[in-house]
């Protein structure tokens, strides 16, 4: 199968405060807004380099999301950064009505998604959010895998006019997308050719994805690597074409089952070909304090999980 | 410079817009509206640098943000009857279809609506945005807001304040709908703001009490010393003290207007009260 060489290994975060810089010397309608959580957020660059298009207002994330749909008037790109939890749950309301139904061209950048976060606990650790936000009418939703991604995202939504919703993670986690990959929102990306079952995988999963193949190779069984970073609009035909093939799927992600990338695909394939699925997610339970590869695990998001998931909807064909 | 003889009568053609807007549908919030009309017609006719071939970004006109979007009634009439746009669509109000939503929206392209409101306390934040994009964008032009007093009871209002105050977005100025009454009563019972005055004062606001709500001189009056303490430093917020039900008299002094609609009955009672003066839609 197709390998992906480890080309270093970073946070996805500092995808995105690198590309933020980047998009800041391009643009200059590009603006951010931070609830303390600068350096969190790896936000300190652009916020140096352009102190007049950062605005830091404070620990207050419900105003944060009204000024920038203010500031979209006028013509400005505004990039909001904080937690994924506090990007969500905590101001899903301001989001919904002065950001979704008002269709302003809002970046809604989310860091420390999921149980990655780690020791933290619970309180931080939102596994919900992109079953929030993908039932917001006009939302596109994006969790990108790796550092090279993040970037890759986040200059492509600077470009891209309405609003979006980027989860990103805190942890270093390997980089494997090559640099010049090109990034479309909305496309899927067939990471590895197989033909046994298909496994779809999104965010931190997606290297866990690409081991599992590895070992259910070496078991004689051929499974086909879809990276779906764009969990809304989410792209069908690629689905469609691998499941046409392989009969069987396995969707990953660090998300509760219940509004996550699993339901899109079941939504979807429902709908068209009923396809036996597992899902490797979070089954309707909180996170607690650990490492993040303790939590990853205990709360079955390892490789292995995504192997015996493999083997169970094999058994389903 | 419209008289204030021409203003009144046009605010007599928007009392009866809308106790009928509200009528025809048994539905919508006509105390706060007929409370607001002077606010309204002083604002669009008198005080705003705008355009009413509408342009969301309004580069180099003054923006209105209504945050207590509640009030729909009052600012579609008002929009309509200031040119931006036909007078006869008043008559889809809340109806199937309609670019007059219950709650104004932008989704049906509405000519003057900037942003969705309905859901209270989320304006001011939004104000504050534009703001600072005028100010990055160089313009000297102005962002007005309006809200209700029991809106002030939502949190992110403060946040705003906090915020605009604590960065001197001066190019910014709120009004406050100070008619004392709210859905579950009057302000007082339901929960007291305490001393309002003071408490804008404390968070850095430049704060002007305006006594007389419903008397447009006065409404143009106290806007434009607003204006004048613009790009000062601080933002300004205007405490208008308004009567809600203003102009119909059985719908004054008390909160139960605030979203009920008048029976047949009522809607004769109340248009008696206020002349046809530019012909209803």
């Amino acid at each position: 199968m197709k390998e992906y060489p480890v080309l270093g290994n970073k946070d996805t975060r500092s995808g995105f405060g690198d590309a933020l810089y980047e998009l800041g010397q391009q643009n200059e309608d590009v603006v951010a807004l931070c609830a303390d959580l600068t350096g969190s957020l790896k936000m300190n660059a652009f916020k140096d380099a352009f102190p007049d298009r950062f605005f830091q207002v404070g620990i207050a994330e419900a105003n944060m999301m009204g000024m920038a749909a203010g500031l979209t008037i006028g013509g400005k790109i505004p990039f909001t950064g904080t937690f994924a939890n506090f990007s969500t749950s905590r101001v899903y309301d301001q989001v919904r009505q002065s950001i979704a139904y008002s269709e302003k061209n809002v970046k809604i950048c989310a860091s420390h998604a999921g149980l990655t976060l780690g020791e933290d606990g619970a309180t931080h650790q939102v596994l919900e959010d992109v079953g929030m936000m993908k039932m917001l009418p006009h939302m596109v939703v994006i969790n990108p895998c790796d550092y090279n991604q993040t970037k890759a995202a986040t200059l492509a939504i600077a470009d891209y006019e309405g609003p979006v919703y980027l989860r990103f993670g805190r942890p270093k986690v390997p980089i494997f997308i090559p640099e010049d990959m090109p990034f479309e929102i909305g496309k899927g990306i067939k990471l590895v050719e197989g033909k046994d079952v298909t496994i779809v995988a999104t965010g931190h999963l997606v290297w866990k994805a690409l081991e599992a193949a590895k070992e259910l190779e070496v078991k004689g069984i051929s499974a086909e690597v879809i990276n779906i970073h764009t969990i809304k609009p989410l792209d069908e035909e690629i689905i469609l074409e691998s499941v046409m093939k392989t009969k069987c799927i396995v969707t990953a992600e660090e998300h509760q089952i219940a509004g996550g990338l699993g339901e899109s695909v079941s939504s979807l394939l429902c709908r068209t070909i009923p396809t036996p699925q597992e899902f490797v997610a979070v089954n309707d339970m909180f996170g607690e304090s650990g490492t993040p590869d303790q939590l990853m695990e205990k709360y079955g998001l390892g490789i292995k999980d995504v192997v015996v998931a493999t083997e169970a909807v094999l058994k389903r064909k | 410079m419209a008289s204030i003889a021409e203003l009144e009568s046009l605010a007599s053609q928007v009392r009866r817009d809308i106790v009928r807007m509200v009528h025809a549908n048994n539905s919508g919030h006509p105390g706060g509206s007929l409370g607001c009309v002077e606010f309204f017609i002083a604002l669009y006719k008198e005080i705003l640098n705008h355009n009413t071939d509408f342009d969301m970004d309004g580069i180099d006109e003054d923006l209105f943000f209504l945050s207590n979007g509640h009030i729909s009634p009052v600012w579609y009439s008002v929009l309509a009857r200031t040119g931006y746009f036909e007078v006869s669509e008043l008559a889809t109000f809340r109806k199937l279809d309609s670019r007059l939503q219950g709650h104004p929206a932008t989704e049906e392209g509405l000519p003057g609506i900037r942003i969705a409101s309905g859901s209270l306390g989320q304006g001011l934040s939004v104000g504050a945005g534009a703001a600072l994009a005028k100010k990055l964008n160089g313009e000297d032009k102005l962002v007005y807001t309006l809200h209700g007093d029991g809106e002030l009871q939502e949190g992110q209002i403060w946040e705003a304040a906090i915020y605009a105050a604590g960065n001197k977005v001066d190019n910014l100025i709120a009004t406050v709908d100070y008619n004392g009454r709210q859905i579950d009563g009057d302000l007082e019972d339901v929960l007291s703001l305490g001393d309002l005055e003071g408490k804008w004062k404390s968070f850095g606001w430049d704060v002007i009490v305006e006594e007389k709500g419903n008397d447009m001189q006065a409404v143009i009056n106290v806007l434009n010393d607003a204006k004048s303490r613009t790009g000062k430093g601080k933002p300004v917020v205007i405490l208008l003290k308004t009567e809600m039900g203003a102009g119909v008299d059985f719908m004054m002094g008390t909160h139960k207007w605030h979203g009920s609609a008048p029976n047949d009955e009522q809607l004769a009672d109340a248009l008696s009260q206020n002349a046809e003066t530019l012909g209803d839609y």
